[in-house]
């Protein structure tokens, strides 16, 4: 999806060019950021391949949101650099991430509670219509957003809400969690960065969400997805990056390593190894 | 800000779906109440009295006033008001709805003597006598006749009492107004008492034009307590050595004497006020207030009503005062210290002439 | 706080049951009040009419009397549409009743002082109004004032202005122009007199709605209202939302100045004085939410005319003045009372 601005397009995304394929989508080095005296982010590197689930693992004040939150552009960092398929980027805002194809579902979700459903699939890039209606008088044209939400609600399995045009706030929290994660699925053309996606939500509910994040891997697009569940890490994830103290200590293949392992390391029982930074 | 979201009691959950047709069902009950009156009062006389507020004593007392002789009158008098000394707009909402509820007379204490004039137009424009309680409208002809104070005669007798009584000694004036709008009521007491005194009041349209050395300054108090003392406060910052003190009404002056208390100056200051309320004849013999000019609200109401029966038996329309624009309700100087040359009444007579 | 919304909200619903069971009577009121929120005030409205023509008879319901009622609502109107656009962006705005006569004292001292074509000065004084509400936005979103101390500073500063500018003089009718009293001037129709002001209000409301309803920007007012973080987040502009929330907001309250020098025929640098709470009152009976977020123009038409049928109503058939306005304090606290209980909807 290279126009942003027009809708979410629920088929198969294109493939990757194989020139392309052994490099990096995401490479973050040195990423940094201090607020007042308190260092959040120490340099912190990442790396994200194609085709993967990379799970962020660290204990409270690791950094975690921090780390997402330059990569998503809602923080800009102190230093360091991002690059994106290989060219440099420089993230002023939510806007800048999303026009270079990264897709972020917040913890605190950045849904609206009183909009419905297809007004919140596409919160702040809304659909205009065609002519001048669309340019000249502003027009929404919500026709095709409702119908546009609906296909791709339905392609991704999440078509058991009854009307489309319920506010969110009526909806159960794995609807609206699906609704979020629909949205960057949607909208995401390289990178999907997810922050605890399951934690507010039962056992039925992060299954259908778990799903989801297979179900986009599989569409091409690689994901980041920060989470606190061990086991749903180690269900979902390709790759593991632990972050402690505002920098990352160790980045592993999910095979490589065990639960307890890595959260001897995220908590500092243990200390890595060379062989724990495999980029 | 809105507070964050919360869950709130069960029993305030129960309680409100009952909110609304609670609310409906007061408004019915309310309307019903009366409902059975309006209905038999058809061939009944509706005359409206509008008054600048609802909780002013001087308006209560001539709300009373009005609803007693309208009684005795065989009038039905509906008596609304606005929400502020300047509250043009409800005033002007008030005798829009008097007329449509077939009111044959409206009573009005203008907010604003000027703003007032279209809704009044359009009322007389339907046959509605229109008279002016105890401010005129500017121009005063725009109303069926005024009945009020003469406000500058109340000022002036304040004013020469207090020229007699500093005979002897040089006099540092404060003045409490009311409001910077200039109303008329404000402008008339002010410039009044100022010549009273025989101070060179230059426009007598407007207030602290003067350059008399003796005025300190004039301060606005929204003729109530609080303004009063603040008022005050800031006088005596500026000069210390205040010994006259004129107030628009006798709350502004009771909240000054506070702040003269306070600074420790009541034996050395003398305040001159107008009114005529029992709390402040009671200051005037607890020699708070040197001497205050009585103005008769109730005299207004039951005046006007009479005007009003007059006009409809046979159409006569109320008579002025000699020399003045409108009808004189009078002012009698009340003071316990009495001059020579400025005739006045005591306290004690006060006390049986006040009004609320 | 949008974020602290968002915790509550979501963490309100955790472990709680798939499967609902079905909905009890109050709980389907409660559902159809949270879709349909404008069927309280409507209902609201529609009774008191019923209620007052059946007690008072025809000099309530004929047409001149309504049209009046509607000429009373106006400016109360006209301003709760600025007022409601600053409150759903979860905002409140308590400078528009300043700002509305500030700009007739500036249009009027321009015309009856400096001799400036009436047309021109009344320009002026839009564009004063649209000043007025850019230092108001910028306040709240340069500088992060809460909109509640901002705008009770800017009320202070426009009031003061306004003394200043006028020298606390009112100008009559009779010396203004006649552009400036035109929406005060009437024509026929349906047997009654109906002033221009009157119909341009509803124009206004028929207008805005539509804005907030069918665009993007209208969109984005109610998202950045919903859920501050989330809007920002979601790459809305809300600084610039909030802006043009405020500035448009001064504009409509400069034109309901235009409205209420139509309406009293004259200009009165102490006209107004309960404006704003009148125009909060307005948005509040008409379900809007001081939460921000949710709303509707139309609420706010139907509360202005709810309470301006009250009051002519309550006039009518001789009821104290001080029951009217306890009345309206009751409609206020139900209002209120039902917004609460309709946002838990779900929950």
């Amino acid at each position: 999806m290279t126009s942003p601005g027009r809708g979410p397009v629920p088929a198969a995304k294109t493939v990757t060019a194989p020139d392309r394929g052994s490099l990096p989508v995401l490479v973050a080095r040195g990423l940094t950021k201090r607020y007042g005296h308190v260092t959040a982010l120490g340099g912190t590197d990442l790396t994200l391949r194609r085709q993967e689930v990379l799970a962020v693992i660290g204990d409270n004040g690791a950094g975690k949101s921090t780390l997402i939150k330059c990569l998503s552009g809602a923080v800009v960092p102190d230093e360091g650099t991002i690059e994106v398929d290989g060219r440099q980027v420089a993230f002023r805002g939510p806007l800048d991430a999303r026009a270079a194809g990264i897709e972020t579902v917040y913890q605190h979700l950045a849904i609206a509670p009183a909009r419905d459903i297809a007004a919140n699939l596409y919160l702040g890039r809304e659909l205009r219509r065609k002519g001048f209606a669309g340019w000249g008088l502003r027009l929404l044209d919500r026709k095709a957003m409702r119908a546009n939400t609906r296909e791709l609600l339905d392609s991704l399995g999440l078509l058991t809400i009854q009307s489309l045009d319920q506010a969110a706030e009526t909806l159960s929290g794995g609807q609206r969690q699906g609704i979020a994660v629909a949205r960057a699925a949607a909208f995401g053309s390289r990178v999907v960065i997810m922050d605890e996606p399951t934690a507010a939500l039962g056992v039925k509910e992060s299954r259908k969400v778990l799903d989801l994040i297979l179900e986009i891997k599989n569409r091409g697009i690689p994901v980041i997805l920060i989470s606190h569940d061990m086991p749903h890490v180690f269900e979902v994830a390709d790759r593991i990056h632990i972050q402690r103290l505002g920098r990352r200590i160790a980045c592993v293949p999910t095979a490589d390593i065990t639960m307890p392992e890595a959260v001897a390391l995220m908590t500092g029982a243990s200390q890595p190894g060379p062989e724990h930074i495999q980029d | 800000m809105p507070p964050p979201r919360r869950r709130t009691a069960i029993t305030v959950r129960r309680a409100t779906p009952l909110a609304l047709p609670l609310a409906l069902c007061l408004a019915a009950g309310l309307a019903t109440g009366c409902g059975g009156s309006t209905a038999t009062a058809q061939d009944e006389v509706l005359v409206g009295l509008v008054t600048k507020t609802d909780d002013n004593p001087f308006y209560v007392k001539m709300k009373e006033g009005a609803q007693a002789r309208g009684k005795q009158l065989g009038f039905r008098v509906q008596a609304l008001a606005g929400k502020g000394q300047s509250d043009n707009d409800s005033q002007v909402q008030a005798v829009e709805n008097l007329v449509a509820a077939g009111a044959k007379a409206i009573l009005i204490t203008p907010a604003d003597s000027k703003a007032i004039l279209p809704a009044v137009d359009k009322a007389r424009s339907k046959g509605v006598l229109v008279l002016a309680l105890d401010s005129p409208t500017d121009p005063v002809s725009a109303t069926d006749g005024t009945f009020a104070t003469d406000n500058y005669q109340a000022g002036l007798l304040i004013g020469r009492w207090a020229k007699e009584t500093f005979k002897d000694k040089p006099a540092k004036i404060a003045m409490l107004d009311l409001s910077p709008a200039q109303v008329a009521v404000d402008v008339q007491r002010d410039q009044g008492f100022l010549e009273g005194f025989g101070v060179d009041v230059k426009d007598r349209a407007r207030i602290g034009d003067e350059s008399d050395p003796r005025i300190v300054g004039h301060e606005v108090t929204d003729a109530n307590e609080e303004g009063g003392r603040t008022a005050m406060e800031k006088l005596l910052q500026k000069d210390r050595g205040i010994n006259l003190v004129y107030t628009i009404n006798e709350p502004a002056a009771a909240g000054a004497y506070e702040a003269v208390k306070a600074a420790g100056l009541q034996d050395s200051v003398t305040i001159v006020s107008i009114d005529g309320g029992c709390p402040g004849v009671r200051n005037v013999a607890g020699k708070v207030i040197g001497a205050t000019s009585m103005q008769f609200p109730i005299k207004m109401a039951t005046d006007a009503l009479d005007a009003v029966a007059a006009y409809l038996k046979d159409g006569t329309k109320p008579r002025t005062s000699d020399g003045l624009e409108f009808t004189n309700t009078g002012v009698t100087l009340i003071t316990d210290r009495p001059v020579p040359g400025v005739p006045s009444q005591d306290s004690a007579w006060g006390l049986k002439n006040c009004w609320g | 706080m949008s974020t602290n919304q968002a915790i509550d909200a979501r963490g309100r619903r955790v472990g709680e049951p798939l499967t609902t069971p079905p909905p009890a009577p109050a709980a389907r009121l409660q559902r159809l009040l949270h879709a349909h929120p404008l069927i309280g005030p409507a209902l609201v409205l529609v009774l008191a009419c019923v209620l007052f023509s059946l007690l008072i008879g025809p000099r309530f319901y004929q047409p001149a009397n309504l049209s009046l009622v509607v000429q009373q609502v106006q400016i109360i109107g006209m301003v709760g549409v600025a007022q409601t656009l600053v409150i759903l962006t979860a905002g409140i705005d308590l400078s528009v009743a300043a700002i509305m006569v500030f700009t007739t004292v500036v249009a009027a001292q321009l015309a009856v002082g400096a001799g400036v074509p009436a047309a021109l000065a009344l320009l002026a004084g839009f564009a004063a109004g649209a000043a007025c509400g850019a230092v108001n936005g910028l306040l709240v979103t340069r500088f992060r004032v809460p909109p509640f101390i901002a705008t009770l500073g800017t009320l202070n500063v426009f009031g003061a202005l306004t003394l200043l500018l006028s020298e606390s003089q009112t100008v009559r009718g009779a010396d203004l122009p006649a552009l400036f009293l035109w929406p005060g001037q009437t024509f026929s129709a349906f047997g009654a007199d109906i002033t221009y002001g009157s119909v341009l209000v509803l124009v206004a409301f028929l207008f805005v709605a539509h804005v907030l309803r069918r665009t993007a920007w209208g969109e984005h007012v109610h998202v950045t209202g919903d859920t501050l973080e989330g809007a920002r987040l979601s790459g809305i502009r809300t600084d610039r939302v909030l802006l043009s929330v405020y500035v448009i907001a001064g504009l409509i309250c400069a034109v309901a100045g235009w409205f209420l020098i139509g309406r009293v025929g004259s200009v009165s640098p102490f006209s107004g004085e309960n404006v704003n709470l009148s125009s909060i009152t307005a948005v509040v009976i008409g379900g809007t939410s001081l939460f921000g977020g949710r709303g509707h123009v139309a609420g706010t038409l139907l509360g202005a005319l709810i309470v301006g049928v009250f009051s002519n109503g309550l006039t009518l058939a001789g009821v104290d003045v001080l029951w009217q306005t306890f009345s309206i304090g009751v409609l206020v606290v139900a209002a209120v009372g039902v917004d609460q209980w309709t946002r838990r909807v779900g929950g």
